[in-house]
């Protein structure tokens, strides 16, 4: 078995209401992350380089950002005559809902493309699960395994989210016990980055069986009634993989970049994480600059001091500015001496001269798109 | 047949560029890098599709795996196209015998099929030499107002520098009256860009009547033009005012790159409305550690900097350790600078790793300013641990480290 006989397909709205700020323009795929990606660049890569050929986006509600973005699929080399990318927008067959408004109802509205992909696997995942990983690797334990569905998990605390599969498994096979839908408490668990991986007939056969009882979350009715019945087991993600379950997790997700060793694991040499070209100069540091343990991306002009920070294309900082832990989205403007720190700008914010912005690390300040101080 | 086309460009793309030493050793010209992440071709590239011209003939000749590599099918400047686009044009067999491009108008000359494929009334002859931004449609403009057979860009040069140039002696009206040819005595500061704009039926004439003329050098500027100068055609000069570099020595590449950091040189390559295009590497973010410290300089993406970095030019993924520094220097793709070495007045070429504690290049103050020059490594190579390279040396080959 190898990957290109599985099919891709990405939930683009995954948990898109956790983050409201950053999803009131654009679903959860196409949120900036890492200076110059979109969320959707990390499964979307990943899979491409374990030689997956056929990816499915499936897109609920304002989703125009997420398409400019991908277009065609032409930088993850998806733009295809055989196979490639596929956008499945909604309101794509006569589904009585119009609008699926569950993880259940959105895949039995893909169910005329899964039938006619000639993949014999499916493999599933969430738009707000950072990780750059083989997933041939995922196939191989999968097959050894001999399961029915393999479910990625990380062994930390989990996210604040609904239905977040947390997994007791068997200490020597991985084989899954139980699963329980985001119990409470705050030790370490092993929970699922809903990255699933499952024959395309039995995905077929659940999700309809589910819909015509009218069942209603993917987690529950899907996986968790099943696990008894069905061979589900446990494959623990290998590096760096993260789930965004809120601003403060987007903002602490992003500073684990700073961290070399996270870096080394999410931007592979061999297995890069592709994303559209921006068609910027280089980053442009001044004379009198101060650049310390951040990540800058192409166009930046940095005149001012940086610490601790993330800035994405485009970003000016004007002369006595002072960013520190800050996250500062493409063309965010910092004006002559004005201070930030613990802030989130998102795409063209202005800040304007010697303003002075605080958040703390468990409450970063977000500045809207476009929005000026 | 392909559509009609109004203008097409002819791009010189073959030259060896022998004067940059290593760094065409194994590539064209115009594939040398430039600016932290382009290379030299991508200028006239970016010039023809903000212009307006999305037809491009690229000729190719020296080393031409790399170039072609790179240009591919023209999609990094939207010239992959369904009529049109970016086509390359090698040197090819043809019945009665194969023949290289012997020199530039024979290199057209020997692509007339495909100019007249899209039956163009102008055509554009650009090299793959020079780093400026320029406006082809503007130029397309007066050629047409002038009602001239050609017109050739032109740049007012500082008078001491004159004697570098193919120079020509303009009249009020903009007319061709002259031409020197790097002259002694310069009588005029009127220098040729090397960009040329042909009436297609008036080229197309000459191109056939120098390849009968068995004397001729087949050069655009000391024969294909001078004979249309005598046969009394029109020749107009189009007075160009901004960046212009030829970047065709080791010197000007290197003061070329380092204008990109004065805001005053002219050349900014940050304008939304003439962008220059190139094909990026997919790299992660540029990272500065807590023990960097990067001034007057530009990085692109995937550096990793904990060294010293002052008024240079780095391209993509360059490493730069804890403790090395690098100064008035550029250096090209996947190149480490190891910790404790330092750069000086230097090009490092792609790949290429200095190890800890090695020194390469001077400061002019350091030595006798005779002797003083930029000091070249060329790609993929290894200069040992504490060896030290003066002013003005080229190594291509691996130096084995030394004892302290």
């Amino acid at each position: 078995m190898r990957a290109n006989n599985v099919l891709g397909i990405i939930y683009s709205h995954s948990y898109d209401e956790s983050i409201p700020e950053l999803t009131s323009v654009r679903t959860m795929a196409s949120v900036p992350f890492a200076c110059r990606y979109r969320m959707i660049d990390f499964p979307l890569s990943s899979m491409v380089n374990s030689g997956i050929t056929q990816v499915g986006v499936v897109t609920k509600t304002h989703y125009q950002s997420l398409m400019d973005h991908i277009g065609t699929g032409k930088p993850w080399d998806l733009s295809r005559k055989r196979e490639g990318l596929f956008i499945l927008p909604p309101f794509n067959n006569a589904s009585p809902y119009g609008i699926h408004d569950n993880r259940i109802q959105s895949f039995v509205s893909i169910l005329d493309f899964l039938r006619r992909s000639r993949h014999e696997y499916v493999v599933l995942s969430d738009a707000n699960t950072i990780y750059n990983f083989d997933f041939n690797k995922l196939f191989k334990f999968h097959s050894k395994s001999e399961a029915d569905i393999t479910i990625v998990y990380k062994n930390g605390k989990r996210p604040k989210l609904d239905n977040i599969m947390v997994l007791d498994m068997d200490d020597d096979t991985n084989r899954v016990n139980e699963i329980s839908l985001s119990p409470n408490g705050s030790e370490d668990v092993d929970y699922s980055l809903n990255i699933i991986l499952l024959r395309k007939s039995l995905f077929e056969h659940l999700v309809q069986s589910a819909f015509c009882l009218n069942h209603d979350v993917f987690e529950r009715d899907v996986l968790q009634r099943n696990v008894k019945s069905l061979r589900v087991f446990g494959y623990q993600a290998p590096g760096f993989s993260a789930v965004v379950d809120s601003l403060q997790g987007y903002y602490s997700t992003s500073m684990q970049l700073l961290n070399p060793k996270n870096r080394k694991t999410l931007f592979d040499p061999d297995n890069q994480i592709f994303t559209k070209v921006g068609d910027n100069v280089p980053a442009t540091y001044s004379y009198d600059c101060n650049v310390k343990n951040s990540l800058i991306a192409d166009g930046c002009i940095i005149n001012g001091a940086v610490e601790n920070s993330i800035l994405f294309r485009g970003v000016h900082v004007a002369e006595g500015a002072i960013v520190k832990n800050s996250i500062l989205m493409q063309g965010t403007v910092i004006s002559r001496d004005s201070k930030l720190n613990c802030v989130i700008t998102d795409k063209n914010a202005t800040v304007t001269p010697g303003k002075n912005l605080s958040g703390d690390e468990s409450f970063p300040i977000y500045l809207g798109k476009r929005i000026s101080v | 047949m392909a559509r009609k086309t109004e203008c097409l460009a002819m791009l010189l793309a073959g030259g060896q560029g022998s004067r940059l030493g290593i760094l065409t050793k194994t590539i064209a010209k115009p594939a040398v890098p430039y600016g932290g992440k382009y290379r030299i071709i991508d200028f006239p590239l970016s010039n023809c599709v903000n212009s307006g011209i999305y037809t491009v003939g690229v000729l190719t000749q020296y080393q031409p795996l790399e170039l072609h590599d790179y240009i591919g099918i023209g999609e990094p400047w939207d010239l992959d196209r369904i009529d049109g686009g970016v086509h390359i044009l090698s040197p090819y067999q043809q019945m009665q015998g194969t023949e290289w491009y012997k020199n530039t108008a024979n290199a057209i000359y020997q692509n007339i099929n495909f100019i007249d494929k899209y039956d163009p009334e102008y055509v554009v002859i650009l090299s793959g030499d020079h780093i400026y931004k320029m406006d082809y449609s503007q130029m397309l403009s007066y050629h047409k107002q002038k009602e001239a057979a050609c017109t050739i860009a032109m740049l007012e040069v500082p008078w001491e520098e004159a004697s570098r140039f193919g120079l020509m002696i303009v009249d009020e009206d903009g007319t061709i009256k002259e031409f020197e040819e790097k002259p002694e005595k310069p009588r005029s500061n009127k220098a040729s860009m090397g960009v040329y704009m042909f009436t297609w039926e008036k080229l197309r004439h000459y191109l056939l009547k120098d390849e009968a003329n068995p004397n001729s050098s087949n050069d655009f500027g000391h024969d294909l033009i001078p004979a249309m100068h005598e046969a009394g055609e029109k020749l107009v000069a189009y007075q160009f005012d901004g960046y212009w570099r030829d970047v065709g020595t080791i010197d000007s590449l290197w003061a070329s790159n380092l204008d990109l950091l004065y805001p005053g040189a002219g050349l900014n390559l940050d304008d939304p409305n003439w962008k220059i295009y190139s094909r990026s590497p997919s790299s992660p973010p540029q990272y500065l550690s807590e023990t960097a410290q990067v001034l007057n300089s530009m990085l692109a993406e995937g550096c990793q900097i904990e060294g010293k970095v002052d008024f240079s030019i780095l391209f993509d993924n360059v490493t730069v350790e804890e403790g090395a520094i690098v100064r008035d220097s550029i250096i090209m793709p996947g190149s480490t600078i190891k910790s404790g070495a330092v750069v000086k007045y230097a090009i490092i070429a792609e790949n290429t790793v200095i190890e800890e504690n090695a020194s390469i290049g001077k400061r002019p103050e350091e030595v006798n300013m005779d002797s003083w020059g930029i000091t070249v490594i060329g790609s993929n190579i290894t200069i040992g641990k504490n060896v030290c390279i003066g002013a003005n040396e080229m190594i291509d080959f691996d130096v084995l480290e030394v004892a302290k």
